[in-house]
């Protein structure tokens, strides 16, 4: 009987593990909203926060602890409107921005901290809490949304860019890409926090070492493959098996959970008339801008942008013509590798980091890289803008849980109508 | 290190239902893959699918257990057809990624919080298994030696589970051997060269990710009944990622192939889950290399690894012939 016991919680044990039930459901798992009250560089306690869903319905509260800090663990992704109980704060104290409530999107598996400003009532004018009127605010919540989807459509062209000229100049479809990705956040993460280097250079370093992961994995097993002459559908599954090996070895050094890089988490916004940006989200639309520059004009300017081009076309031609084809594949990788790296630290300043962030949104990319045209560079910039306003506009109509469906059933219709893509070749799709 | 209950839960996995729904997905995948060529990265959904469209009709709506099963049936048909009409005149890549967004979609649409007075959710749905069990011919749990033991409800859906794979695997045997089979492994081969024979190409491909379809959405009623739940999360697409081990493992494009991938993928995944926490526990990995919460993954870092072994060096698995898998672009 004892042994009957054993072996039924062994295997129930066991079944949630295996079932893929260990796997996905850290999806479910993490989602909260969070945030630390300080007043005057003094946490300000039991302070009552209150946590609505978009039907109006409770979905937990709590009371900040005595180190300010509050949390509210959620059930699901989505858009939850948090009120602060300005009664319950001491007397004196005020939330400086005038806004007690706020309105926010949790994303999936990720903790989204939450910023009450707190300061002296003296320091906040008669005006400063007034509250904005309808037609306004529903302006600002499209500009809003207009701005965070052009934010996050730049991550989502660093990555694009990169899985676009890997396709082009090898064909591979590269499913390992989110990889690549969530090593630059994970990278960066580990720099920053572990090792303690400021965030700027742990980032900096992160891309350097994305780069260098790129180049590596080509040089020592893509470019071995080639050489083995791997059917290209074959190397497309190897390169699923590898981002499960990559995947679980960050679950394995990484864990489960959400984390925050060490600087920049919950940084104020500026007000810019109608939204609030927070600073960091402007540098790094800024870096993210003139990256993709850059590299776009390299590509069309350089001699070895455009051996690039000329291996996208025609492998064999272009080394008819005295172009290395692997050296240029190698330095494609590379640059890959680099850009992704960067749009995984990005991301991680973003929602945090996660060991299956890139998972996540690779199949985004591969919207955007899609809905460009396979293999074209720019297309895959003009596609990856498309599906960040695409995935952020949606909410505007559908639940914000949905928005990643939107921007999944755009590209579906994209490929029935169009399917080369906006910039791609017809002969391309055969 | 308990050596009787490691052997025994692995031994277990051989033969029962997890190991049977995985066998059925892979045998309707190893229908688009391995004979058609069709790169279908969305099979999980078809899972899915049918699994929900079982335990809706029952949970949410009160009709009985049969209706619930055509309606799962019809379900995986309806989805093999939405997902074809757009997809399959494309190439091989835009296929694969196509299919995966649609079952991320499918995925997706189960765990919103707006269909969840139909779906439940993220919490999935349960009570819809009662009049399946209810037939349980079986009274007592059986002990095969001291190793294995199944109570009476594995024992009954196990039952069933091996005449759905029996079923299935004599519908692909002959399916295969029929004209019908051969043209759609000509297809596999090359497509121009069958168009121009006069063949609907589109029409095959289509009967093709129909018949798959509705082969692996059986395999979504035995999981779904087994575990007498539907959970969005496990019709994720990792869980087609490990069909494709399966498929490959065992061999593409034999009939066969499936049932002995499955059995070999469980059997080595189960052994390694059950190994490892009590090889940490009896000291004989050291702490500091692997504690019990990283051991999870490590099953998952193999199956990886196999995968990406198997496909260099042995991309026709055990059983298949190197000749008949479609590994090559086109």
């Amino acid at each position: 009987m004892r042994r009957a016991v054993i072996i039924f919680t062994a295997v129930l044990g066991f079944l949630f593990t295996s079932l893929g039930f260990g796997a996905t459901s850290a999806l479910a798992e993490g989602e909260a909203l969070q945030g630390t009250l300080i007043n005057a560089n003094q946490p300000v306690a039991g302070v009552a926060i209150k946590v609505f869903d978009q039907g109006g319905t409770s979905a937990g509260e709590a009371t900040s602890g005595p180190d300010g800090k509050w949390v509210v663990p959620l059930k699901a992704a989505g858009t939850y409107k948090v009120d602060l109980d300005t009664a319950t704060l001491p007397q004196g104290v005020t939330v400086t921005t005038g806004r007690s409530s706020l309105t926010l999107t949790v994303f999936e598996g990720a903790a989204r901290n939450v910023l009450f400003p707190l300061g002296g009532a003296a320091a906040t004018g008669p005006g400063a809490a007034t509250p904005e009127d309808e037609g306004n605010s529903q302006l600002s919540r499209i500009l809003d949304l207009i701005y965070t989807g052009i934010h996050f459509g730049l991550i989502i062209a660093l990555a694009a860019l990169g899985l676009s000229l890997i396709f082009g100049t090898m064909g591979l479809t590269n499913f390992a890409h989110g990889e690549l990705i969530t090593f630059g956040a994970v990278g960066c993460f580990f720099l920053n926090v572990t090792v303690g280097l400021p965030l700027e250079l742990a980032a900096v370093a992160a891309v350097v070492l994305g780069g260098a992961f790129g180049y590596f994995q080509d040089r020592l097993f893509w470019g071995w493959l080639r050489n083995r002459r791997t059917g290209l559908i074959g190397m497309m599954i190897i390169s699923i098996g590898l981002a499960l090996i990559l995947r679980y070895l960050y679950l394995f050094f990484f864990a489960g959970d959400t984390r925050q890089y060490s600087a920049y988490v919950a940084q104020p916004g500026m007000d810019l008339g109608l939204i609030s940006v927070a600073p960091k989200n402007l540098i790094m639309d800024a870096v993210a801008i003139v990256v993709l520059i850059g590299v776009s004009l390299a590509l069309v300017m350089t001699r070895l942008g455009k051996a690039t081009r000329a291996v996208s076309t025609n492998p064999s031609l272009a080394a008819a013509s005295g172009i290395s084809v692997d050296s240029i594949i190698r330095l494609v990788w590379t640059i890959g590798g680099a850009l992704a790296a960067l749009s995984g630290v990005m991301l991680g300043v973003f929602q945090g980091v996660n060991y299956q962030m890139g998972f996540q949104i690779l199949l985004l990319v591969f919207a955007a890289v899609t809905l460009g045209g396979l293999g074209t560079a720019f297309g895959a910039l003009l596609g990856s803008l498309v599906v960040g306003l695409a995935t952020q506009l949606s909410t505007l109509w559908i639940p914000t849980e949905l928005k990643n469906v939107g921007a999944l059933v755009v590209l579906i219709v994209i490929i029935l109508v169009r399917p080369q893509g906006i910039l791609g070749r017809r002969e391309r799709i055969g | 290190m308990n050596w009787d209950i490691i052997l025994g839960v692995s031994l277990e996995s051989l033969i029962n239902a997890t190991m049977i729904a995985y066998a059925l997905a892979a045998i309707g995948l190893n229908v688009h893959f391995g004979y058609t060529g069709l790169l279908n990265f969305g099979q999980s959904a078809f899972l899915g699918v049918a699994a929900y469209g079982l335990a809706m009709i029952v949970a949410t709506f009160g009709l009985p257990f049969w209706v619930g099963i055509l309606a799962g049936l019809g379900g995986a048909v309806i989805l093999a057809l939405l997902l074809g009409i757009p997809t399959l005149r494309l190439r091989a890549d835009y296929l694969a990624i196509v299919t995966i967004a649609a079952a991320e979609i499918v995925r997706l649409l189960f765990r919103s919080v707006s269909l969840s007075e139909w779906t439940g959710g993220s919490d999935g749905l349960q009570a819809f298994s009662d009049d399946f069990y209810a037939m349980n011919p079986y009274s007592g749990a059986v002990e095969i030696s001291t190793l294995i033991s199944f109570d009476e409800r594995e024992l009954w859906i196990m039952t069933v589970g091996w005449v759905l794979v029996a079923i299935a695997l004599l519908i692909v045997f002959l399916a295969m051997r029929s004209p019908w089979g051969r043209v759609i492994k000509a297809i596999r081969e090359d497509e121009d060269a069958v168009r121009s024979l006069g063949k609907n190409v589109v029409s095959y491909k289509m009967q093709s990710l129909i018949l798959g379809g509705v082969l692996g959405s059986l395999g979504g009623f035995v999981i779904a009944l087994r575990n007498a739940a539907v959970q969005p999360d496990t019709y994720g697409t990792e869980f087609t990622f490990y069909m494709y081990t399966i498929v490959i493992l065992g061999g593409a494009a034999r009939v066969f192939g499936p049932v002995v991938g499955s059995m070999i993928f469980w059997f080595l995944l189960t052994f390694i889950n059950a190994f490892l926490p009590s090889a940490i526990d009896a000291g004989l990995i050291p702490s500091w290399l692997m504690n019990k919460n990283q051991a999870g993954a490590v099953g998952y870092i193999f199956v990886g690894l196999g995968l990406v072994l198997l496909l260099i060096f042995r991309p026709q698995g055990i059983f298949g012939d190197k000749k008949e898998v479609m590994l090559d672009g086109r």
